[in-house]
């Protein structure tokens, strides 16, 4: 029996969102191909998880829910897809690019000698199951187009939301599976985990508030006996300019690398080449000139605004939407108005 | 204790990278640079040998224009630097990569931990990494923000990670292959008498025939490259007081549905 396997990651005992968005896309390949569409769920709550499976198009559910794949560990996680892809021989193997999502595919395909085609942004399969996908190289500068082989599975890595989440109606049919490895067999051990709550997941998002270098330009004073008064104006615009705006919005904070070096926010935020690659409907660039190391990270953005005092920052080149002026005077403007159209 | 630390060259980040008519890819007169996440395996490969008392190998796979990134290396100053090449490497995938990669290091022996960047900032497939340590056979750690507590005679480690919904803490035992974050550390610059060691140092080539490995079959190629779409629209200024430029900017979000 040949299938398409899609794995569904899981935090905390929840799907992680973006993972429809690869059942979505391995739908279509399994439709393409005439084979059933498998989702794999590993951990805590996953057969709650295989269940919600079905209303976003899977028609089968491989379900482990062994102790030893609560939180996630490469080495169990990696060694179980193994063994499942010995025995059951997919066509395909699908997940999201996330950290998790990774390193198991990329540690699964060297445990089979398969091909694995990674950060696809489009996906397209052949009558004879080769498939073909296109991925951003060079930090997004250039795209180029690759192809796996038809004999043996192919293992791919969806960027996130550049795929539709799928749809379904009916339950998918669960079957449950042991483990791969004992607990003994691990050779890590997960020792704790600190959730970052309360900010939006960048990747994910769909609208991202970023801020510059210039959110140091801040026209508040800062109080007397701060160690830098440049760090805490910016902090202070992050906190009382941007977060405003980008809580009218739902939207998640980013950063320049400028920002973030100058210690005004955590890496975690930075939105570039060494940053993350983010692709939301909606990027709002408050005094960030543009640089082409911070527009490899969100050229993708399907609309970007720009506001800058500068009329000929490069980031106009790339935006939409072009406000030139002072980011602590249009910011609250904009927030203001939101509130009112949106009735918030 | 041995380390080795993986790394590239790449494009300078500030090139402009195009495909031209005949399809290759060029980055005009751009420099080329060490992989920019792997200055900070570099930095942690020299940390982490002096600390256990060892020895730092720097590995590229690839052709010469990847001494560029071990000239880099040594001028940093990692004790060694191996180039693999063959010309059987050539246009294969990931898998081929990894499996030469991970006979380098069953070369070198004594092995303890393996230091990765996180990924390389031109062809960035991310893969290398996990699939060197599935093919030796040890653990992998990836995005770690933090080596907490190494003990290299009780062959123990214990890092942070950083995932996207926070921060791990885990411990492991050795050998291990980690990736590493920018936060680890502060890579150091080149000093003058290390480029000049550097710029004289004859780094040895191993083929495929030197390491006594056969590759697996490549399963994936790249068909082409292309220049990215267009942005089709220009950009519309929006002027006036921050008043007016902000209603008529939300005036204009709401036409496009993006709220
Ligand atoms: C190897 C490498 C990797 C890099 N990776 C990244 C990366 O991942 N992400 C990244 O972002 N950068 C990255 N960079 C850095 C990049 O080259 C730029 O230095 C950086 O993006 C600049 O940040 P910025 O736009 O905030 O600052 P600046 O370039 O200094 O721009 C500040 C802007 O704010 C405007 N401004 C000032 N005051 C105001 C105000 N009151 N209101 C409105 N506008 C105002 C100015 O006109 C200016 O355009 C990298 C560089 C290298 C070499
Ligand atoms: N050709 C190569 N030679 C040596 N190390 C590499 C090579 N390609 C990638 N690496 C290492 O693997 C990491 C991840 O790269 P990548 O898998 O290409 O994203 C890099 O930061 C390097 O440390």
């Amino acid at each position: 029996m040949s299938a398409v396997f899609v794995w569904i990651e899981t935090f905390n005992g929840a799907a992680v969102s973006s993972s429809w968005e690869a059942l979505g896309a391995g739908r279509v390949l399994a439709d393409k191909l005439g084979v059933p569409l498998t989702a794999l769920v590993f951990g805590e709550n996953a057969a709650a998880v295989a269940g919600e499976s079905g209303t976003y198009g899977a028609d089968k559910a491989l379900v482990c829910t062994d102790a030893t794949l609560n939180g996630f560990r490469l080495e169990p996680y990696a060694a179980l897809l193994t063994q499942l892809v010995q025995q059951h021989a997919p066509k395909a193997v699908v997940a999201i690019s996330t950290a998790r999502g990774r390193e198991l595919l990329a540690a699964s395909a060297a445990d089979t000698n398969s091909g694995l085609l990674t950060e696809a942004t489009s996906l397209d399969i052949s009558g004879d199951g080769a498939v073909k996908v296109i991925r951003p190289v060079y930090a997004g500068k250039i795209l180029s187009e690759a192809v796996g082989s038809a004999a043996g599975t192919q293992y791919l890595l969806l960027r996130g939301r550049s795929f539709k989440p799928g749809t379904g109606s009916k339950a998918a049919e669960i079957t449950t599976i042991p483990a791969a490895l004992s607990e003994d067999q691990i050779a890590t051990k997960i020792e704790s985990f600190e959730e970052e709550v309360g900010s939006v997941n960048l990747t994910d998002a769909a609208i991202i508030v970023s801020g510059g270098r210039a959110m140091a330009n801040n026209p508040k004073d800062a109080p007397a006996g701060v160690a830098d008064a440049a760090v805490w104006k910016a902090q202070d615009g992050f906190a009382n300019t941007l977060k405003p705006l980008a809580d009218v919005l739902g939207a998640a904070i980013g950063a320049s690398r400028a920002a973030v070096d100058a210690g005004y926010i955590p890496y975690a935020h930075q939105v570039g080449q060494t940053g993350k690659t983010v692709s939301p409907d909606l990027y709002i660039a408050c005094g960030i000139s543009g640089a082409i190391q911070h527009q490899a990270g969100m050229r993708s953005s399907k609309v970007i605004v720009a506001i800058n005092k500068d009329a000929e920052a490069p980031i106009f080149k790339l935006a939409r939407y072009g406000l030139v002026g002072d980011l602590y005077q249009i910011v609250p403007a904009v927030t203001a108005e939101l509130k009112k159209r949106l009735g918030k | 204790m041995h380390v080795v630390v993986f790394t590239r060259s790449t494009p300078d980040t500030a090139a402009k990278v195009e495909v031209g008519k005949d399809g290759a890819v060029s980055w005009g007169d751009a420099a080329t640079v060490v992989n920019p996440w792997d200055e900070y395996a570099l930095e942690e490969g020299i940390l982490q040998a002096k600390n256990g008392g060892g020895k730092a190998t720097v590995i590229a796979i690839g052709a010469e224009m990847h001494n560029e990134a071990l000239k880099h290396s040594l001028a940093m100053g990692l004790d060694e630097a191996v180039r693999v090449w063959d010309s059987a490497l050539e246009g294969s995938d990931s898998l081929a990569y990894a499996t030469a990669a991970a006979a380098a290091v069953n070369k070198i022996g004594g092995v303890d931990l393996i230091i990765c960047g996180k990924e390389s900032v031109d062809v960035g497939t991310d893969q290398h990494i996990y699939q060197i340590a599935r093919k030796l056979g040890w653990t992998m750690l990836s995005y770690v923000s933090k080596i907490l507590a190494v003990d290299y005679a009780a062959k123990t480690i214990k890092v942070e990670r950083l995932l996207e919904q926070g921060k791990q803490i885990v411990t492991s035992k050795l050998p291990v292959v980690i990736s590493v974050m920018k936060d680890i550390n502060e890579p150091r610059y080149p000093s003058f008498i290390g480029i000049r060691k550097a710029s004289k140092a004859v780094i040895p080539v191993w083929s495929l025939a030197d390491l006594g490995v056969t590759l697996p079959e490549t399963r994936t190629k790249v068909e082409r490259f292309m220049n990215l779409p267009v942005r089709e629209g220009q950009v519309e200024m929006i002027a006036g007081t921050p008043e007016e430029q902000a209603a008529k900017l939300v005036e204009r979000l709401l036409e496009e549905k993006v709220l």
